[in-house]
């Protein structure tokens, strides 16, 4: 692994715009709005310093209730240089995001995923479809908000009533 | 459903055509599980390729956040069902990196040996099933009969043929039985030549090579940008192993070979595969014989059980450790983490976000077949017909329970 | 039926027309291949050199239409269980059903919002083969208990009654 990694790069060029996290300690971490992560991510990808070509998987996370309340974390290797890094993209509610499909081809199902699970629109996205749940499941079940057992029907006796939905949706809102 | 309609709306666009919709699965036997394709045909050639995957989807993830620590293992025995130790590996070193220990020596020894082993298991069955799905029935009886070898290892290693749930956090649950390393070396000598045994059915099978070489052809630029990992990645040329160039526990000290071919068509995921299980003998018999008597558990009574259990009987406070390490589990510091291994699939991933409570606060697993299975579009060169496209899903080796997870 | 074991003298057979088509049914049970997750690998291997369920008259067949046995091996999901359903619907009759695993017996460990809580919500089951996988020995035993079952069976089933038909119906 050559050298120290060049973070102060990435904070320098996007002046303002890009953080580092001081929380996190297992890797370089930078804290990016939705605005300039499509910059980001091409910039990271094409320059010659970093080479981030793989990108590994996304991960969609609900910090309900505190504010923001959602996240996107990226997590990107290097498979030339041996790095990684991980971005981290605070997201509004109702959470939005521009895709980054075009950059890493992979992005298409790591993003549906995060779509089917958390709710979090990719705007641009080609085929944002639900990919674990069927077309006409409600809600977004790895949101704090949603019951584990999920709603009673036929087949989950065990679930919870579906009368008690509409206090989450009361959640939802505050 | 809505999803027949989206093909068939496109049909009418681009006005009269003689494509039929075909949907292959999910119960077909050659989509491995319940995966399901939405095949636009015209006659044998296949126009679009819609995967649909979740047919197994049961929340883990969400399952994870309402569990212990040490209950996710067995959870994380059911991701990839065909190689349970290196999951669980991959989520103790997680697990471990946050509370900032590792595990023992032997310990170490013992988790590289099982991960190997099941690297074995999970490659032998694609060894003999993308035989079986082009049609070399026989393939699948020879591997599924040396693969019970393998079984009877891991029952007396952790007591179980394939739930083996045998991690903790800070080493492993029990030594190795007395008489384990003989049955494994007995192991090893028979199984060298059993690989031989597939390479001389097959490799010489013009029926059998007639349908997987030239076929499915993926460049490493795409690979790359598909996500690609493990055997799928190497095939294409890419030279990267994270046991080799991130390594973690033992595999430094071990002298292994990465393999890597060129061509990247099903035939060379396959070889990959067939090459892949002769370096995880060898490694074998490397921890077999470099492995040291030592502790297997981290001595540290908040985290783990105590290994001599006589203590239970004579020390309190061995037994109100036992009492909270069991009923509430151990504290994990706040922060979060992203460890990543070379599970037989690919890059097996786990990123944990931790509240500093017992239970993870997210749990992310970034599962290789799932990633995998991405590089089956139509727009894989040489994949022209039907018959191709079970060769490629065969070849990539999806396990439907780590899609879907 | 001590009759059929005997010599065939005279080709002359005395027995009832339920045992026969009993014993014959029992004999070639026929399953079906189609594996949905752990369990699956477990009845492969069952399937397989060492354990050999051809010994059993126990045949795996591709298509549904053509078996009298579904083995349902894993997690059985929301999205999965119209279609297992249909595919029971496809099978001729007598047709059996093994629910082999905890997942698809009771849904195990699995109790989350997509999973369905034990097979019997949408198909009749004749026999839970317990385990997480069940070793494939134990799948042998699920097998030979469903052959004794058909042994015992006294008259031809007409109808297949289920716990919660008139809701099943309009979904599959």
């Amino acid at each position: 692994m050559p050298g120290q990694f060049p973070l102060e790069k990435i904070i320098d060029n996007f002046s303002g715009q890009v953080s580092t996290d001081p929380t996190v300690t297992d890797m370089p971490c930078v804290v990016v709005p939705p605005a300039v992560l499509v910059a980001l991510c091409l910039f990271l990808r094409d320059d010659d310093a970093f080479k981030f070509n793989f990108m590994a998987d996304i991960c969609g996370v609900d910090f309900y209730p505190s504010l923001p309340r959602y996240q996107l974390v990226y997590h990107l290797y290097s498979i030339d240089l041996g790095w990684r890094l991980r971005i981290k993209c605070p997201l509004d509610d109702p959470p939005k995001a521009p895709t980054i499909t075009h950059i890493w081809t992979t992005a298409n199902w790591h993003e549906r995923e995060a779509f089917d699970m958390f709710g979090i629109v990719f705007e641009g996205h080609p085929d944002l479809r639900r990919i674990y749940m069927w077309q006409e499941f409600e809600g977004w079940p790895m949101r704090r908000n949603y019951p584990l057992r999920g709603y009673k029907d036929k087949y989950n006796p065990f679930g919870e009533e579906k009368a008690s939905s509409q206090k989450h949706t009361i959640g939802d809102i505050l | 459903m809505t999803d027949v309609n989206v093909i068939s709306e496109s049909n009418q666009e681009h006005g009269l055509s003689r494509e039929v919709l075909m949907n292959l699965g999910p119960q077909h036997p050659s989509t491995h599980g319940v995966l399901r394709l939405l095949l636009q045909m015209d006659g044998e050639i296949v126009k679009r390729i819609e995967p649909h995957i979740g047919l197994l989807h049961r929340g883990t993830e969400k399952l994870c956040e309402s569990f212990t620590y040490t209950q996710i293992f067995p959870l994380t025995d059911r991701l990839d069902y065909l190689c349970q130790p290196s999951n669980n590996l991959g989520y103790a070193l997680a697990v471990e990196k946050l509370l900032d220990i590792q595990a023992p020596e032997r310990a170490q020894y013992i988790r590289v040996l099982m991960a190997e082993l099941s690297r074995i298991s999970g490659h032998l069955l694609i060894t003999g099933a993308l035989p079986m799905d082009v049609g070399a029935m026989t393939s699948l009886l020879y591997t599924m009969r040396d693969r019970e070898m393998v079984m009877d290892l891991m029952e007396m290693i952790s007591g179980a043929r394939m739930h083996t749930s045998y991690c903790r956090v800070g080493g492993v649950r029990e030594d190795l039985p007395s008489g384990c390393v003989e049955r494994i070396i007995e192991f090893c000598n028979i199984f060298e030549n059993r690989i031989y045994d597939y390479e001389r059915l097959l490799e010489n099978n013009r029926v059998f090579l007639a349908r997987v070489e030239n076929v499915g052809n993926i460049s490493g630029e795409d690979a790359i940008a598909l996500g690609l990992s493990g055997p799928c990645l190497r095939a294409s040329g890419i030279d990267w192993d994270i046991r080799r160039d991130a390594p973690y526990e033992i595999y430094d000290r071990l002298d292994f070979d990465v393999i890597v071919r060129t061509d990247g068509d099903c035939y060379d995921r396959w070889k990959c595969r067939v090459d892949e299980m002769r370096e995880s003998l060898k490694m074998i018999r490397q921890c077999v014989a470099q492995m040291q008597p030592g502790p297997f558990l981290i001595d540290d009574p908040k985290i783990a059980f105590p290994v001599d259990k006589d203590l239970l009987a004579h020390s309190m406070e061995t037994h109100i450790h036992h009492f909270k390490l069991a009923a509430e589990g151990f504290k994990v510091p706040k922060g979060e983490v992203y460890s990543a291994i070379e599970a037989p699939k690919g890059e097996l991933g786990f990123y944990i976000i931790s509240d500093g409570t017992e239970k993870p606060f997210r749990l992310k697993i970034r599962a290789p077949s799932f990633v995998n299975l991405q590089a089956l579009t139509e727009r894989t060169t040489n994949m022209k017909y039907l018959a191709d496209v079970i060769a490629m899903i065969g070849s990539l080796d999806p396990v439907m329970k780590e899609v879907d997870k | 039926m001590g009759n059929l074991t005997d010599r065939y003298k005279d080709n002359v057979l005395f027995t009832t027309s339920e045992n026969i088509m009993n014993w014959s049914r029992k004999s070639s049970l026929w399953p079906e291949t189609f594996g949905i997750a752990c369990c699956a690998i477990e009845m492969i291997a069952a399937g397989c050199a060492r354990y050999d369920l051809d010994r059993f008259g126990v045949v795996f067949r591709a298509s549904p239409r053509q078996s009298d046995v579904m083995i349902i091996a894993g997690t059985v999901t929301k999205k999965m269980a119209p279609i297992i359903r249909r595919l029971y619907d496809q099978m001729p009759e007598p047709r059996y059903v093994i629910a082999m695993g905890t997942c698809a017996i009771s849904g195990g460990v699995y109790n989350t919002y997509s999973v369905v809580q034990g097979s019997d919500l949408f198909v009749p089951v004749d026999v839970n083969v317990a385990g997480c996988p069940p070793r494939p020995d134990a799948l042998l035993h699920g097998i030979v208990l469903l052959q004794e079952k058909i042994t015992k069976s006294r008259k031809q089933r007409k109808t297949d009654s289920l716990p919660q038909s008139p809701s099943m119906k309009e979904e599959v």
